[in-house]
C-alpha cells in the first residue's frame, strides 16, 4: 500500500464523504471550536453530558479536509457514552497512533489514522475535532437547554 | 513553448517526486533559481566574502562594489531615478513594515485614514492595522466587486473612498490569490490627485512583468528576490528619494550613522540610514544575477509566456466538473496563476493527491483569510507558473485534477 492509499483508507473516505453526527444535536448544551491556522479550517463540537458526566449527545460543524472531517465523524461515534477521562484516554491513543504510525493492539477505528503519520503536515487535521471536544467538555453548560 | 530550453538551467527541476517527474507549480510562493544565480552566490562567498562599507582592504572593497552594483542594478530594473532610492530588505514584508513603522510613526495622526483593498496579502494588511492602531487612525478598504468579488476590485468606489483624510493608499499590483492585475498606474494617479501617498506591493509582479516605478508614479514599492529567480532573504523597498532621505530609520546601529557621540547620533541619508547592521551582501549579489537573467530573457516575453499558460490552464480547468475558478473573467488579463475550489475536495486533499503525481501546488487561504471569508471559502488550490513551465505540465495538472474529482467525489 502506498503512503497515499494508507492516508486515505476506505474508512476515512467513507466518513469524509458521509460524515456521521454532522450538525448540532438538539439537546447539546456545551460547545467549543478548534481552529487550524495553517489552512483556516475550523471545527465546532457540540455535546451534552448526562448526570454521570457521560456524553449523551455529540455532533460537529465546520469545514475541513477529508482527514479532519473523517476524524471528527469517527470521533463522534467513539465518544458517545464516554466520560472526560475516558475521552482523554482515547485521544491519547489516537495521538500515539499518529506519532508512531502503528495501530494499537486492540482494534478500533482510530487505527485508520496510522497512515497520517507519514504526512506530518496533516496531523493537526486529525486532531482538530478532538481538541474541540475535550475543550467543550470543560465548558460550563448553557443554561437555556 | 520557446521557453522549454530554460529548464536545463534550473538544477532543482530535475528530480522526481513520488517517482514522477517534478511539475513545480508553486511559483507564486517562490520560484526556482537558475544556475547563474546559484553560481553568483557561491562565487561571492568563495572569492569576495568580506564586510561592506567600512573596510579598506581588497576583499572589502570588492564586496562593497558588488553590493552597490546590485543596488544600481535594482534601480535600473525598476527604472528608479537614483540608486539611493533602493533599500535592501529581507523581502516584501519587511519593506512594507519599514514604511508602516517609520513613515506612519512620523506622519500618521488620529483621525487619518489608511486606504487598502479587500484583496491584500496579510503582509500588506496587518502592518497597516498595527500602524493605524498606534496612531488612532482607521483603515478603509477598496471593496472587491460585490457579486463579482472573486474577479477584482470595485474601482467605481475608489473616488468616494479617497477622501482628504486618506494619507496612504497601499495596494497589491497582482493578487496572489486571484491572479487579478490591478491598474497600478491609474490607482497611483487617483491617489496622488487626492493627496495620498502610495505603497505598491509588487511581490507577484516584479519578477513576472515589466516594472517602471516612474511610469507607475508610486511613492513606495516593495518586492522579494525569491519570487523572481533570486535567493530568499533579500528584497527591495523602493521609495522616492525625498521621502527616504527624511524618513526616520526604524532600526539603528552600525552602518547607518553619520556621527555618534555618547549622547546621540546623526543619520546618514538614504539608503544607508535604512540599512542598520551588516546587510545581506551575498543575496544582494545573487539577486543582481537574477535581474540580469530576467532581462536577458526579456520581461515582456516572460509575462506573455506566463499569461498564456494561465489562460490555457483557466480554459482547461473550466471544463472540470464542480470546479469554481476565481480571478479574471475569460478574455481579461490574468497573471500567471489559477486559483480554484473543487466542490467535493478540500484544497489540502487536492494538494496531497497532486503531490503523489509529482505536482507541487499550494492549498489554503494564501495569507488572505478575510478575502476567503468574503468569498465563502476556507481556501483554494493554486497553480502558479513561471518561465520553465510548459503547456504539457498544465495537461498533467488537468489530468490529475480529474482523478482527484473522481477520488473524492460524492457521486
Amino acid at each position: 500500500m502506498s503512503d497515499f492509499d494508507d492516508l486515505y483508507r476506505d474508512l476515512i473516505l467513507d466518513h469524509a464523504k458521509r460524515p456521521r453526527n454532522r450538525g448540532k444535536p438538539p439537546t447539546a448544551n456545551r460547545a467549543a471550536t478548534g481552529d487550524n491556522p495553517t489552512c483556516g479550517d475550523n471545527c465546532t463540537v457540540h455535546l451534552r453530558l448526562d448526570d454521570g458526566g457521560r456524553i449523551s449527545a455529540i455532533g460537529f460543524e465546520g469545514s475541513g479536509c477529508a482527514i479532519s472531517t473523517a476524524s471528527a465523524s469517527i470521533m463522534t461515534t467513539q465518544l458517545k457514552g464516554k466520560t472526560a477521562p475516558e475521552a482523554e484516554t482515547a485521544f491519547a491513543g489516537l495521538k500515539d497512533i499518529l506519532a508512531t504510525g502503528k495501530p494499537p493492539e486492540d482494534f478500533n477505528e482510530l487505527a485508520a489514522f496510522a497512515g497520517v503519520h507519514a504526512f506530518p503536515a496533516r496531523i493537526k487535521c486529525a486532531t482538530l475535532a478532538w481538541h474541540a471536544a475535550l475543550e467543550a467538555m470543560k465548558t460550563e453548560p448553557a443554561s437555556s437547554s | 513553448m520557446p521557453f522549454a530550453a530554460l529548464r536545463a538551467d534550473f538544477p532543482a527541476l530535475h528530480q522526481t517526486v513520488h517517482g514522477k517527474p517534478l511539475v513545480y507549480l508553486d511559483n507564486a510562493a517562490t520560484t526556482h533559481k537558475p544556475r547563474v544565480v546559484l553560481d553568483a552566490l557561491a562565487r561571492y562567498y568563495e572569492r569576495d566574502n568580506s564586510n561592506v562599507h567600512r573596510g579598506l582592504h581588497a576583499l572589502s572593497m570588492r564586496a562593497t562594489d558588488s553590493y552597490e552594483a546590485a543596488r544600481a542594478r535594482a534601480a535600473r530594473f525598476i527604472n528608479a531615478a537614483d540608486p539611493a532610492e533602493i533599500v535592501f530588505t529581507r523581502g516584501t514584508t519587511e519593506g512594507i513594515n519599514l514604511v508602516a513603522q517609520s513613515w506612519c510613526a512620523a506622519h500618521l495622526r488620529q483621525g487619518d485614514v489608511i486606504l487598502t483593498t479587500e484583496m491584500e496579502h496579510h503582509s500588506n494588511l496587518v502592518p497597516w492595522q498595527v500602524a493605524a492602531r498606534r496612531a488612532g487612525a482607521t483603515l478603509r478598504f477598496v471593496p472587491v466587486a460585490g457579486d463579482d468579488a472573486e474577479h477584482g476590485l470595485d474601482l467605481d468606489a475608489l473616488d468616494s473612498l479617497l477622501t482628504p483624510q486618506v494619507k496612504l493608499f497601499a495596494f497589491t499590483h497582482i493578487s496572489n490569490t486571484l491572479g487579478t492585475i490591478n491598474p497600478a498606474a491609474e490607482l497611483c494617479a487617483r491617489a496622488r490627485r487626492a493627496g495620498a501617498l502610495t505603497v505598491v506591493d509588487a511581490a507577484q509582479s516584479a519578477g513576472h512583468e515589466p516594472l517602471d516605478v516612474r511610469a507607475l508614479g508610486c511613492d513606495f514599492l516593495a518586492f522579494s528576490g525569491h519570487k523572481m529567480a533570486g535567493p530568499t532573504g533579500i528584497g527591495i523597498l523602493y521609495g522616492r528619494r525625498v521621502l527616504l532621505d527624511t524618513l526616520e530609520p526604524w532600526q539603528t546601529g552600525g552602518g547607518m550613522v553619520a556621527s555618534v557621540t555618547y549622547e546621540g547620533a546623526k543619520w546618514k541619508p538614504s539608503p544607508e540610514r535604512h540599512e542598520a547592521g551588516t546587510p545581506n551582501i551575498a543575496d544582494a549579489v545573487a539577486l543582481h544575477a537574477a535581474m540580469d537573467w530576467l532581462d536577458a530573457l526579456g520581461r515582456p516575453a516572460l509575462a506573455a509566456h506566463n499569461h498564456a499558460l494561465a489562460a490555457l490552464a483557466a480554459e482547461m480547468l473550466a471544463e472540470i466538473p464542480g470546479l469554481r475558478l476565481l480571478g479574471p473573467r475569460p478574455g481579461e488579463p490574468r497573471a500567471g496563476l489559477v486559483s480554484f475550489a473543487l466542490k467535493d475536495a478540500h484544497a489540502h486533499d487536492v494538494v496531497t493527491f497532486a503531490d503523489q503525481d509529482g505536482i507541487a501546488l499550494r492549498g489554503g487561504h494564501h495569507c488572505n483569510q478575510p478575502l476567503m471569508r468574503k468569498l465563502g471559502l476556507t481556501g483554494t488550490t493554486r497553480a502558479s507558473f513561471y518561465a520553465y513551465n510548459s503547456a504539457d505540465e498544465i495537461t498533467t495538472l488537468a489530468t490529475s485534477l480529474r482523478r482527484i474529482v473522481k477520488f473524492f467525489g460524492s457521486a
